[in-house]
């Protein structure tokens, strides 16, 4: 038997990852409270949008970009950030630019704003260059770090490697040429007519002004990419895959799971949220389902002030509802039993209605979170 | 309040945070519809949705693939999509030696900020205005992404000033900001972070497109579990009397109930939520939680059953 905890070790990056809408944020900053509580460790949590509610819990209703410290009555110390794609994306530009002149141009660039501002795919590369660039400061001895919701979920891994690409490739460097010698030459010339056919003069014109402002960055890009994609690859980095019992979550994570491990990342787990309760079982709500059967309603309906037939309702609609409950946790504990035939340790953990609402109620998840138990192969 | 029926659009996008069901409301829409007499393309727009699944399908194609009489089902792949682009427009004896430019289509595809987005939109616009189908259904990518697509043409607009492309986005910005063609239906769950992703989609879409939104589509609603005077004496056997049957071994039925007590109340306060910032500008319509969720057709068709009122 191990447990959560055991299995992230002595980690100092932890990855949390798998599809939206199942817990990924919550339980990221649940695990760092538990961990910050317990163990004298120096810990910060990067989200990517955390629920206000969460943030409220925490008491630190304006989480930005910058780390801010949250009031924890624990041996260790707790920060917690939200990633803001924009000021992340300026702050690089700012960082990486030879003079504060060209940082300007880029980021006033209408082509620049486009790409940083709207498109999905730029989100995710930004996400991990700055998990590397928090690494970088030396604050923390361990970051948690959520990942964009999505089913694009592994955009986020690929793209420091795509971004390098994108930066080294022919083509980018074949665009940038026209304003150099090749406009004309005969190699190029069906690009060009197919380029200027589709994208028309001026936005090459556009696109080539910017890419010549951001010439002076690539080294620098590359690098960086390089680095980020070496951190992930590191012995102290962990993924926790997170889903729910439901179907496709399930084969989202699972299809998650399978890719990780083609990359011979090292995943620390994979936590099943939103269990029932284990306390919800076959044998007891049999066995309290007889009971109630038996049960004298006329009392009952004298108690509650209302008449026999409205209490005998309502008994027979809580006897149908404990039913449908246990059989539903029956066939998530089932699940669970299968998903651990595989290598990746599995955890199940339950959460309560409105749980979080509070730093308390947060700390109790996580540290749930830390000591859930890992589910046995052959259970 | 009569609302535009949603049938009586061309072209819907099915969003949603991940995880809400979009994919299976779009497929439940798209089936009611098809059962209405209505030809209906649904177009995943990610190769991963689990559309195809939906229809029994192993694998879908660019090439739609017919369902029955009135549904066909396809996946945009925005290379394919590249190429019946160039296809259609150039006319290119090129286009025979793409191998060739591979690395260049891929750039444009992959890399040049907002082709994806534009080529999806233009094959979607496309069709509707080559009105093979009645009606197309896109299973679209999550809150966060959509507006990047709905936003993709004008802004291409704004930086590409002649050529082709500038020529093409204009009639979809037309298609797209006609509310009666087209329209987005957001898909959530009563919970708080889908209500709250739901509130900023709402708001993203009003500020940044010019795309109406349809319809919201609250799903996994709990099921209503009594009503009345019944439902008043669960209550308050949750809430004030949970040892009123007198036995330690009623434990199970009691946990179980106190969980689908708060699950309800839960759900009925972000549904208000919701409600309060729709007002009555469309419709949100209700779909109940399915605890066992049927695999492959019998899901499609049971949210059908369910939506079939409300898309008429």
């Amino acid at each position: 038997m191990s447990t959560l905890r055991e299995s992230f070790g002595d980690c100092r990056i932890i990855v949390t990852c798998g599809p939206g809408g199942i817990g990924k944020t919550t339980s990221a900053a649940a695990l760092a409270t538990a961990i910050a509580t317990n163990e004298p460790l120096r810990v910060l949590v990067l989200t990517v949008d955390p629920a206000r509610r969460l943030a409220d819990a925490l008491g630190v209703p304006g989480i930005g970009n910058e780390p801010v410290d949250v009031q924890l009555a624990g041996v260790g110390t707790l920060s917690v950030a939200m990633l803001d794609p924009r000021a992340s994306w300026d702050a690089l530009i700012r960082r990486q630019a030879a003079d504060e002149e060209t940082a300007e141009r880029i980021l006033q660039n209408v082509l620049y704003q486009n790409i940083t501002r709207r498109f999905v795919q730029s989100h995710d590369y930004i996400a991990m260059e700055r998990l590397h660039e928090l690494v970088g400061r030396g604050q923390w001895d361990l970051i948690v770090v959520d990942t964009p919701p999505t089913r694009n979920a592994l955009d986020f891994l690929d793209a420091p490697t795509r971004m390098a690409d994108f930066f080294s490739s022919r083509f980018l460097k074949w665009i940038i040429a026209p304003t150099r010698s090749s406009v004309t030459s005969l190699a190029a010339k069906p690009l060009t007519y197919m380029a200027d056919k589709i994208l028309g003069n001026q936005f090459l014109t556009d696109i080539t002004e910017f890419f010549l402002l951001l010439s002076s960055l690539y080294d620098g890009f590359v690098e960086r990419a390089r680095e980020v994609e070496s951190l992930l690859a590191e012995e102290s980095t962990k993924f926790l895959i997170v889903s729910t019992p439901e179907p496709i979550p399930t084969r989202e994570a699972t299809f998650f799971n399978e890719e990780l491990q083609k990359r011979s990342l090292r995943i620390g787990g994979w936590l099943v949220n939103r269990m029932l309760p284990a306390s919800l079982n076959l044998t007891d709500t049999t066995t309290g389902v007889a009971i109630l059967a038996r049960e004298e309603m006329a009392q009952i309906a004298d108690a509650l002030g209302v008449d026999v037939a409205t209490a005998t309702a309502a008994r027979d609609r809580m006897v149908a509802i404990a039913e449908e409950y246990t059989t539903v946790a029956e066939r998530e504990r089932a699940q669970l039993a299968a998903l651990a035939a595989g290598e990746t340790p599995v955890f199940g953990a339950f959460t309560a209605e409105g749980e979080i609402d509070t730093l308390q109620g947060v700390t109790s998840f996580g540290q749930r979170l830390l000591s859930a138990e890992r589910v046995l192969k052959f259970d | 309040m009569a609302f535009t029926p949603l049938g009586s659009r061309k072209l819907l996008f099915v969003t949603g945070k991940g995880g809400v069901g979009k994919t299976t409301v779009a497929t439940g829409l798209a089936r009611a519809l098809a059962d209405e007499g209505k030809s209906v393309l649904l177009i995943a727009l990610d190769k991963r949705s689990e559309v195809g699944e939906a229809f029994g399908l192993t694998k879908l194609s660019f090439e739609p693939t017919k369902i029955d009489e009135h549904l066909s089902v396809m996946v945009l792949d925005t290379e394919a999509a590249l190429q019946e682009y160039l296809k259609i427009n150039l006319r290119l004896p090129i286009v025979a030696k793409l191998g060739v430019l591979a690395n260049a289509l891929d750039f444009l595809a992959n890399a040049a900020p907002g082709v994806r987005e534009l080529l999806t939109i233009g094959k979607l616009c496309y069709e509707v205005r080559e009105k093979h189908y009645d009606i197309i259904i896109a299973d679209a990518p999550a809150t966060g992404h959509i507006v990047g697509y709905l936003a993709a043409p004008e802004a291409i607009n704004s930086f590409v000033r002649v050529g082709l492309i500038r020529n093409q986005t204009d009639w979809m910005v037309d298609i797209l900001h006609d509310p009666t063609q087209t329209g987005v239906v957001a898909v959530t769950t009563p919970e708080e972070m889908p209500i709250l992703e739901t509130k900023q989609l709402l708001a993203t879409l009003a500020a940044e497109t010019k795309v109406a939104v349809a319809a919201a589509v609250m799903n996994r609603m709990p099921d209503i579990v009594a009503h009345g005077a019944t439902l008043s004496a669960i209550d308050a056997i949750i809430d004030e009397r949970p040892g009123i049957f007198g036995s330690e071994s009623l434990q199970g039925v009691v946990i179980a109930n106190q969980l689908a007590v708060a699950r309800r109340r839960e759900a009925e306060h972000q549904f208000t939520a919701l409600r309060e910032v729709v007002g009555g500008t469309f419709p949100i319509i209700t779909q109940p939680n399915i605890a066992v969720v049927p695999e492959g057709s019998t899901m499609a068709r049971e949210v059908a059953n369910s939506l079939r009122e409300e898309i008429a």
